[in-house]
């Protein structure tokens, strides 16, 4: 039985890890064309129908090109670099709940597999923990390259992750309190009801998450580390081929994982409207097992629907929001998210006191007030006479 | 030696991941003291907390082995990575090792390494040993650790918060420009 459970769940992770290269892999073809798209250009169409083997042929490219290692280089970390920032970026993806499960009938009994690649009371914390090694990749990349453009990439990297990492802790503290557990199933569960979805119970943590989310994965409003006006190349200034591509690709997985959780944590995973309906019509009609399979089936479709739409808003935002200068970066940091969090956290208790869900609204509606005033307050700007 | 190879033969699973981890956790704390490079030390040191933190989940104390990979591993060490990069200390600084700082941390460690001996040979301190009847594999999982924390250790815990608090408070004046300084 031990190894039957282990065979399980190594398929699965298998599938997963799969899953998840394939899609950062379609996700640098999807930049391509949603940049393309909102700056009116056609995009990749050479490289067969549609541009699809674009990926493909780019990967090829980055592997025949040179692999230099810089002399001055500590060549060892310089290596090492690339392959944590792939690591840490695929370990993310193992708690993620992706479907309810799929049953299977053996000998008479039904199994349950859920859709996950392991199910761990802590989940929450384990996405936490590897979020905050996604730094190490850059910063041992970006200091092992000898190179001053690399380490202040390095510097501004860490910089950045480790501030915006309290406002993303406190924002999913909000949650772990209106759900009471630190499994990523538990809180998906949670949010079986449409309108107790936690975007809708928690805006402003959403708000914030998302922003954090954005940041801890080096994005556009939020790359500094790689700021080509100001760093050359930033932190991989001095990679070439492959290890260079490794971090490119780094960025695609973490983009994929953040929407991912965003999806789960915020947009009740697998569950959409009228789910228990269509699972209980499914599995009157097509018998116990096919039919739940099927609604599970769904239920994964409607959550890569929600990952898919997360990783074109992370598009959209990058091409169409300028980069931030590096104080406004650590003003918007800590002076307003980390502040706005901690009160949506003690706000959101006082809620559960009283047994109220909907309590972050008040700090939402009182933010619109005062920025309505301000805004309002402000010396109007004199219109500029019209030439004659 | 024969008896040493039947003992190992007969582990469990866990037993082999026990050995493999320890073995590994020493190499890497031995690694943090001899490495003459600073960076690689960070990085050694870095590498004995996830060896540890293998340990706690052996240990079925999976809180507890999130919580060193979040605050070691994930933001004490970054932040010590981070200093010691502003420094660049990649040249091998010697001049600052010089035979008095050797003897004393010498003297420091050895005096550390008994203390510690006495208080693990302590009888009074001897851990209880496994009692299969009062053994709860559910003991170090996060619910049952909240629960104790906020009702038979809420005063020591409610202190070390306000002593965080404290230190918390402390950084941000340390870190304040007073009028007149200078501007970076």
């Amino acid at each position: 039985m031990d190894l039957t459970v282990l065979l399980v769940k190594g398929l699965i992770i298998l599938v997963i890890f799969g899953i998840t290269l394939l899609i950062a892999t379609y996700s640098t073809y999807a930049e391509r064309k949603v940049a393309a798209f909102l700056q009116d250009r056609l995009g990749p169409n050479r490289a067969g129908p549609f541009g699809l083997l674009q990926p493909i042929a780019d990967a090829g490219k980055m592997f025949f090109k040179e692999d230099f290692i810089p002399a001055q280089a500590s060549k060892w970390l310089f290596i090492l670099g690339p392959c944590l920032a792939m690591l840490t970026a695929l370990m993310s993806s193992a708690v993620i709940p992706f479907g309810d499960s799929i049953r299977l009938a053996w000998d008479g009994t039904n199994y349950d597999i859920p859709m996950q690649a392991i199910e761990i009371n802590i989940g929450v914390l384990y996405i936490f923990g590897v979020v905050s090694l996604g730094v190490y990749g850059i910063m041992v990349g970006g200091w092992a390259s000898n190179n001053k453009f690399s380490l202040l990439g390095a510097i501004r990297a860490a910089s950045q992750n480790i501030s915006y990492e309290i406002a993303l802790g406190l924002s999913l503290i909000a949650i772990l309190m209106m759900t009471g557990s630190l499994s990523l199933r538990a809180i998906v569960n949670e949010q079986a009801t449409f309108f107790e979805w936690n975007v809708f119970t928690q805006p402003l943590g959403f708000i914030i998450f998302l922003t954090c989310a954005f940041a801890e994965c080096n994005r556009t409003p939020f790359d500094l580390p790689e700021c080509e006006t100001e760093l050359v190349g930033g932190y991989h200034t001095e990679y070439s081929s492959m290890k260079l591509g490794f971090y490119l690709f780094a960025e695609y997985i973490n983009m994929f994982v953040s929407s991912a959780f965003i999806s789960s944590l915020y947009f009740g995973g697998y569950h959409y409207p009228f789910m228990n309906a269509v699972h209980d019509g499914l599995t009157g009609s097509l018998g116990e097992i096919a039919g739940h399979n099927i609604a599970t089936a769904i239920g994964t479709v409607v959550f890569f629907a929600k990952i898919f739409f997360f990783i074109f808003f992370f598009m959209w935002v990058r091409w169409t929001i300028p980069r931030f200068r590096y104080d406004q970066l650590m003003n918007l940091g800590w002076k307003s998210l980390i502040p706005l969090s901690i009160l949506n956290v003690v706000v959101t208790g006082a809620g559960l006191l009283y047994d109220i869900k909907y309590t972050t609204w008040l700090i939402v509606v009182v933010m619109v007030v005062l920025a309505l005033t301000s805004n309002a307050r402000a010396p109007k700007s004199q219109a500029a006479p019209q030439r004659a | 030696m024969s008896e040493f190879l039947n003992q190992f033969k007969q582990l469990t699973a866990t037993g082999y991941l026990f050995w493999v981890l320890a073995i590994l956790a020493l190499l890497s704390a031995v690694w943090v003291v001899t490495a003459r490079n600073p960076i690689h030390s960070v990085l050694a040191l870095i590498a004995t907390f996830f060896c540890l933190s293998g340990h706690y989940i052996l240990l079925n104390a999976q809180f507890l082995a999130a919580v060193n990979i979040i605050v070691y591993a994930g933001a004490i060490m970054v932040l010590f990575l981070f200093t010691i990069m502003f420094l660049n200390l990649r040249r091998e600084d010697e001049e600052s090792k010089t035979n008095l700082t050797k003897m004393a941390a010498v003297v420091v460690g050895g005096l550390l390494m008994v203390m510690l001996i006495t208080i693990f040979r302590a009888k009074s301190a001897q851990v209880p040993t496994f009692n299969p009847v009062s053994f709860d594999s559910r003991t170090g999982l996060v619910e049952n650790l909240g629960s104790i924390l906020y009702s038979d250790y809420i005063l020591p815990f409610e202190l070390a918060s306000v002593l965080f608090l404290v230190a918390m408070v402390g950084a941000v004046m340390l870190g304040k420009r007073e009028a007149g300084d200078r501007h970076f």
